[in-house]
């Protein structure tokens, strides 16, 4: 890194990295073209078009990299790029929620690596995409963007001392996948389809073997996982948790502190006896958008021992949690009958905490300063009951902040009232505390 | 729900009701008639009149829907928060922060802006957030719009 105000390129690979994905991209459209007209398939042609395709694309590919330039003031990052549009964006890094390194396993081979910056609104696309620098530039100016948006002097903390907190061994990762409940389900699915097949002599078959692309999809849903997840690491820096994982294509996630909206703990029935608890983790501004991006950043912590999970968790917040403790009335079971032992409601000063779930025990936290809106909901049943369902909702994306569901109606307005005076003494706080600050 | 409150509830206009009549007016009631004749003319007078008295059922149960949901409507300016409540079948109870407001929406219809009415909906960054006050006369809608706007900037948190 030189001088802090510079413009800067991304790393002159760039084109030869995007290159290499449109060859591959158009090596699987030609070959299936080639595939569908069999008789007039050309192996030259063929050849020929791809050739032609990648030599475009990667020309392409270079005159961006040409027009890209971004830098680092001191309160944004600023990036020009586009060939004929011109785009020049400003992000202020006040405003920086998460940021990522994220290595493709082609780019690991070069040793490069894209960096990716999470703000709030982006419309499920990471708002600021440097794609790609050099590995060690990456990881440097992810420190710097990490020192700034906390307000400390950039070059000084370029690479900071982490501690690590967790780690996850390869062999519980897989076995929890395997007891996870989609893989369950589609074992009893084609435990039973295959018992009735024995008995019936046949009758099931047609329906088993028409059901082979649900499993397909589970299993490569599950492989996925284990591989975005493979060799999990949870770390402490001062500029936040650092989550490590991925065997093929590997992610670095930064989460600052203060800018998780809402966690989960999940407990599948398949891992009580072994007491593992799995962590969400909602962050405003990681995309809505697609799955495969949303599966990815959604682990805190893929499986633990329920107290190491509850410790980072509690590490996460900053707090000690309260626990769900409260029950509903016992009529709720006319409403809920499976659940109603689930449902619990814990409330502290800094935090609200929910359970519910049949088969997966899940109890979510939402820290009071991140509530954006209370909701009381009451359908007929429930009103005929005299229940009511407290909604608090968040900013993030993927979870749905805490759901009280159930409650007596008293009691749920209460609770209403009493999260709503809560959150409101802490923003009074953080207001003061914000003044001359952009 | 007064216990939730230090300030009184405030109603949409009764101008929002008829909006809601003429409504039901033009996509039930009208149907029913046009059904009925059809029926009549088609099948004959008694299977008319059947056709007829099920579509007054249908429609007096409609108009009787809109009225309660009218009816049902309130919303509440607490110094902190506004409280929005509405819903028959489904009652829901809405707490937004003044400080987590993003932005406010005034819509109006064809129907509403010739009553003279307007929709005043608050956003949030939570996409869950349904605070939405329909039926307020043009001048209350801008003047609640302003007064929120005005106290989500002096109230403003961050994300």
């Amino acid at each position: 890194m030189t001088t802090g105000d510079d413009w800067q390129r991304l790393h002159p690979l760039t084109p030869v990295l995007r290159g290499w994905r449109i060859l591959l991209v158009a090596v699987a459209a030609f070959g299936q073209q080639g595939l569908r007209q069999q008789e007039g398939f050309n192996a030259l042609y063929l050849g020929l078009g791809v050739l032609a395709a990648t030599l475009f694309g990667t020309a392409l590919s270079f005159l961006s990299w040409r027009r890209t330039r971004y830098r680092l003031t001191a309160t944004e990052l600023q990036i020009d790029s586009g060939i004929l549009q011109r785009r020049s964006r400003r992000v202020p890094l006040a405003r920086l929620q998460a940021v990522d390194v994220v290595r493709p396993v082609v780019a690991r081979v070069l040793g490069l690596a894209e960096l990716r910056l999470e703000v709030v609104g982006g419309a499920g696309k990471a708002e600021a995409p440097l794609a790609y620098l050099s590995e060690e530039h990456a990881h440097a100016l992810r420190g710097r963007l990490l020192a700034a948006a906390a307000g400390r002097d950039g070059d000084a903390a370029a690479e900071v001392h982490e501690g690590v907190l967790v780690r996850v061994p390869t062999g519980t990762l897989v076995a929890s996948v395997l007891l996870g409940t989609p893989i369950l389900a589609t074992a009893v699915l084609v435990l039973v389809l295959g018992v009735v097949t024995v008995m019936q002599s046949g009758a099931a078959l047609p329906v088993a073997l028409a059901a082979l692309p649900t499993y397909a999809g589970v299993i490569t849903l599950s492989g996925r996982r284990v591989l975005q997840e493979y060799g999990f690491t949870v770390a402490e820096a001062p500029d936040g948790l650092r989550l490590r994982h991925g065997l093929l294509d590997t992610r670095s996630q930064t989460i600052p502190a203060g800018r998780v909206q809402a966690i989960r703990v999940l407990e599948p029935l398949l891992w009580r006896p072994f007491g593992w608890a799995r962590v969400e983790v909602d962050v405003a501004g990681y995309g809505g958008g697609r799955s495969e991006e949303q599966a990815a950043t959604s682990a805190l912590l893929p499986v633990a021992p329920r107290a190491l999970a509850h410790a980072l968790v509690g590490r996460v917040l900053g707090r000690a949690l309260p626990v769900a403790a409260a029950p509903v009335p016992s009529r709720a079971r006319w409403r809920a009958p499976l659940s109603r032992r689930r449902l619990q409601v814990g409330l502290d000063h800094n935090h609200l905490v929910t359970t519910h779930g049949v088969l997966t025990t899940t109890t979510d936290v939402v820290p009071l300063t991140k509530i954006q809106s209370l909701r009381l909901t009451s359908g007929p049943w429930q009103h005929w009951l005299r229940l009511a369902t407290l909604h608090a909702d968040t900013a993030g994306r993927r979870l749905s902040g805490a759901v009280g569901a159930h409650r007596d109606v008293y009691e749920a307005r209460a609770l209403l009232d009493e999260v709503a005076r809560r959150s409101r003494a802490h923003r009074a706080k953080e207001t003061t505390e914000q003044i001359g600050q952009p | 729900m007064t216990d939730l409150l230090d300030g009184a509830w405030q109603r949409p206009a009764r101008a929002l009701l008829t909006v809601r009549r003429v409504e039901v007016a033009l996509f039930v009631a009208l149907p029913c008639v046009v059904a009925a004749v059809i029926v009549a003319v088609a099948a004959g007078l008694v299977e008319g009149l059947g056709v007829t008295a099920a579509g007054a059922v249908v429609s007096g149960l409609a108009f009787s829907a809109v009225h309660r949901r009218w009816l049902a409507w309130g919303y509440a300016e607490r110094a902190d928060d506004l409280l929005v409540r509405r819903g028959v079948l489904v009652r829901r109870t809405s707490v937004v922060p003044y400080g987590r407001m993003q932005y406010v929406d005034v819509t109006a219809g064809p129907l509403d802006r010739r009553l003279g009415l307007a929709r005043v909906t608050l956003h949030t960054a939570a996409a869950a957030s349904d605070a939405s006050i329909p039926g307020l006369p043009a001048a209350e809608a801008t003047r609640l719009r302003d007064r929120l706007a005005a106290l989500g900037e002096a109230r403003a948190s961050g994300i």
